[in-house]
């Protein structure tokens, strides 16, 4: 299966370093999310895949070969700066994109009808792109990044702008490129966003991939939580000797709880003994495992300070307000 | 990079199709339909007016003739052209001459011929006209003493009329033509405005695509060099169909009106050289101004960027239009007329005031092809090197060192 690999790439800016030893793969089908405060790399890496800015070192390749301007042809980019031709008429922008990517005329035109229609602007194919309200101008960059059916996808924060049902058709034309087969990768700061709709992400910070993986495999800390809906902690957490008290007053799903957790992975038990000792002490309503979201990940990886553990910890620097945590099943 | 090996774009495919683009979004803009309307129009009025003019010093100065003196009107003609006067000959009775002198249709009534000339004016003989009666007057007179001393007037008049002085010039001026010095008046008039358009359209569009940020999207598909020949071609065909249109109705109006019947004018070789300088002046003016528009990123920039080039280009226009129609011949225009950047405007004024010899044309214009590999080269690196920078205005320096 062919994979974009980025590899190794390191990108100073003057004195300041952007890229430093940059690697990761996305694989064809996959959605891949790529998150990271503002200045973290995000676009310099984007960029480099697509040519327009040059590597110090290292390589992008695609199916094992480095990628040239033939295969770059065959990417459809979205730059993080929108850029389009505002006194040009939506039609023929996407037509002229389409020919300049290798298609005909008429392949270019019957890609340019399908691709405003399913993004929701075939009626404003003859106005010019200035005219457009910024969220139309973004789905016609969208389009402009289809328009040639691209073997491989790059967004530069595809999402934002876009009101809630264009991120609904946004997702959607990423999910079906992703199933065709297409390695869809994306920048993002909306994490929820990211955490539906990719099966990888990674995690940059200062030039370099702090965190990637499946979201339920970075998910995945070695320190357990679970929300308890029950008698108060105080009765019954002492029979638990590895468990501790994270807050006692958390919510999740309208019910009031508590949240304990629990340090030792090799505890592989201790879920029914937490189980049975909140029983004893009283009804249970909810007992459930309580996973960091994708946006405490994200904290506690960008707010760590760089000298420190690169592994994904979130729980060690989020505060513990559990309300904002999502609970699983 | 590889060479295609799947029907993907060629060079030559991605320069037509950029080039493509900047035709035919530029031929639909109100400013090229504008500016180009108003150049056609200027130069047609503009001939269909000295036509006018010219047709009414034609005409020549209305002169009367009562029937008494009408039998004199051949031999009044030949005194007027002999002095170089055109007059319009008309016989009117007394009272008729005398209300078309005082209503302006004629400036003068001439009432008698014999014994000698009396005329009748409203208030004055006009000026061109005092020679032609005073000489007309001494020939009555003349031939009326041959005739009393029995002579032939005729014979006499024959002979005085072919009586010239043999003149011998140590330092001939040389004929002004009249046709010439108009042609290249316009030639360096249009070769200076439509290259400094077009120019500057160049610099702008290349700044366009880095304020809109479409280069980026471009340059992922195409190399810096397809984008720039492809934008520097199509606006050239643009410029080229507006000065092409400009210089055909020009001359189109000059033959149909025969504007240049009695020129020196070649008016074919003249247009045909303003179009070739056209080319080689977009070409050396459009890589030096794409190149220069690259290193800033707002069209407010693009002025001060290219300020001191578009400066330069008026020295030539300059010289050109002040010199060379009244000194063809000037050492400096001449010498000017042969450099790159200069020759694209003084050497169609040149060509149109019949001052250079086609192989002193020729020679200008291989010197001038000869600077645009280099120009190539050159605007290509700072292009390349500048055209994905934003912010601020970049160095030459850092442009070519492509950072």
């Amino acid at each position: 299966m062919p994979a974009l690999s980025i590899d190794s790439l390191s990108k100073a800016y003057g004195s300041v370093q952007a890229l430093r030893d940059m690697s990761f793969d996305v694989n064809a089908g996959e959605i891949f999310g790529f998150v990271g405060s503002n200045g973290a790399g995000k676009s310099t890496t984007m960029r480099i895949v697509l040519g327009v800015l040059a590597t110090d070192a290292g390589e992008v390749r695609w199916d094992g070969r480095p990628l040239d301007l033939h295969v770059r042809r065959r990417i459809g980019y979205m730059p993080e700066e929108r850029g389009l031709y505002p006194r040009m008429k939506v039609g023929e922008h996407l037509v002229y994109l389409g020919r300049l990517h290798g298609l005909d005329r008429a392949a270019a035109r019957t890609a340019m009808e399908h691709w405003t229609q399913v993004l929701g602007i075939e009626a404003r194919r003859d106005d010019e792109v200035l005219k457009l309200s910024l969220g139309n101008q973004q789905r016609v960059q969208l389009a402009a990044a289809l328009v040639h059916g691209p073997e491989i996808l790059v967004l530069d924060e595809p999402f934002s702008g876009l009101d809630p049902v264009a991120v609904d058709v946004m997702s959607q034309v990423l999910r079906d490129q992703a199933r065709a087969g297409v390695p869809v990768m994306f920048s993002s700061h909306q994490l929820e966003l990211v955490e539906r709709l990719c099966d990888r992400v990674g995690i940059v910070r200062a030039g370099s991939m702090v965190a990637i993986g499946g979201i339920d495999e970075l998910r995945q800390t070695p320190q357990r939580r679970w929300f308890v809906d029950g008698a108060p902690p105080d009765a019954w957490l002492g029979h638990v000797p590895a468990a501790r008290l994270v807050s006692s007053d958390a919510v999740s799903s309208g019910a009031a709880g508590s949240v304990v957790e629990v340090a030792d992975p090799s505890l592989t038990t201790v879920d029914q003994e937490l189980l049975a000792a909140a029983l004893a002490a009283g009804p249970v309503r909810e007992f459930a495992r309580v996973r960091p979201s994708l946006t405490e990940l994200y904290r506690g990886v960008v707010s760590s300070d760089v000298s420190t553990t690169e592994t994904p910890s979130a729980s060690t620097s989020t505060t513990s307000t559990s309300a904002t945590n999502e609970v699983s099943a | 990079m590889s060479a295609p090996t799947d029907g993907q774009l060629g060079t030559a495919a991605a320069v037509r199709l950029v080039a493509g683009r900047e035709i035919s979004t530029r031929l639909r803009t109100k400013a090229f339909i504008w500016t180009t309307a108003l150049f056609v129009a200027a130069v047609v009025l503009g001939g269909v007016l000295l036509h006018a003019i010219g047709g009414q010093d034609d005409d020549g100065v209305p002169v009367a003739f009562t029937p008494s003196a009408t039998a004199a009107i051949p031999a009044f003609e030949a005194t007027a052209t002999g002095l170089g006067a055109t007059v319009q000959t008309s016989e009117l009775d007394p009272a008729a001459g005398e209300q078309a002198l005082t209503d302006g249709d004629v400036d003068v009534l001439v009432t008698s011929v014999d014994p000698m000339l009396s005329v009748t004016v409203d208030s004055a003989v006009p000026q061109q006209l005092q020679p032609v009666l005073a000489a007309f007057a001494q020939q009555l007179a003349l031939a009326s003493a041959v005739t009393d001393l029995g002579g032939d007037p005729a014979d006499v008049a024959e002979q005085v009329a072919t009586a010239a002085p043999e003149v011998t010039a140590l330092d001939p001026e040389p004929a002004r033509d009249g046709g010439q010095i108009v042609a290249g008046y316009l030639a360096g008039i249009l070769l200076f405005i439509s290259l400094m358009t077009a120019g500057q359209l160049v610099a702008q569009g290349v700044v366009e695509e880095k304020s809109s940020r479409v280069v980026e999207l471009l340059l992922a598909t195409l190399r810096p060099a397809q984008l720039m020949a492809g934008k520097v071609l199509g606006i050239g065909v643009v410029g080229l169909i507006q000065v092409g249109l400009v210089v055909g109705s020009g001359a189109a109006t000059a033959s149909v009106l025969g504007l240049l019947d009695s020129s020196a004018l070649d008016l074919g070789t003249t247009a045909l050289w303003a179009l070739a300088w056209f080319v080689v002046g977009f070409a050396t003016y459009a890589l030096v101004l794409g190149a220069l528009g690259a290193l800033v990123s707002r069209q407010e920039d693009v002025g001060s960027v290219i300020g001191p080039v578009t400066t330069l280009m008026i020295i030539p226009y300059v010289i050109g239009v002040s010199i060379l129609p009244w000194d063809p011949t000037n050492a400096l225009a001449t010498w000017l007329s042969y450099v790159p950047f200069c020759a694209p405007m003084l050497m169609p004024i040149r060509i149109a005031l019949g001052a250079a010899t086609t192989a002193e044309a020729l020679l200008a214009l291989a010197i001038s092809l000869a600077i645009i590999p280099a120009l190539v080269w050159l605007a290509g690196r700072i292009y390349a090197g500048a055209v994905l920078h934003s912010g601020g205005r970049m160095k030459i320096r850092d442009a070519l060192r492509g950072t």
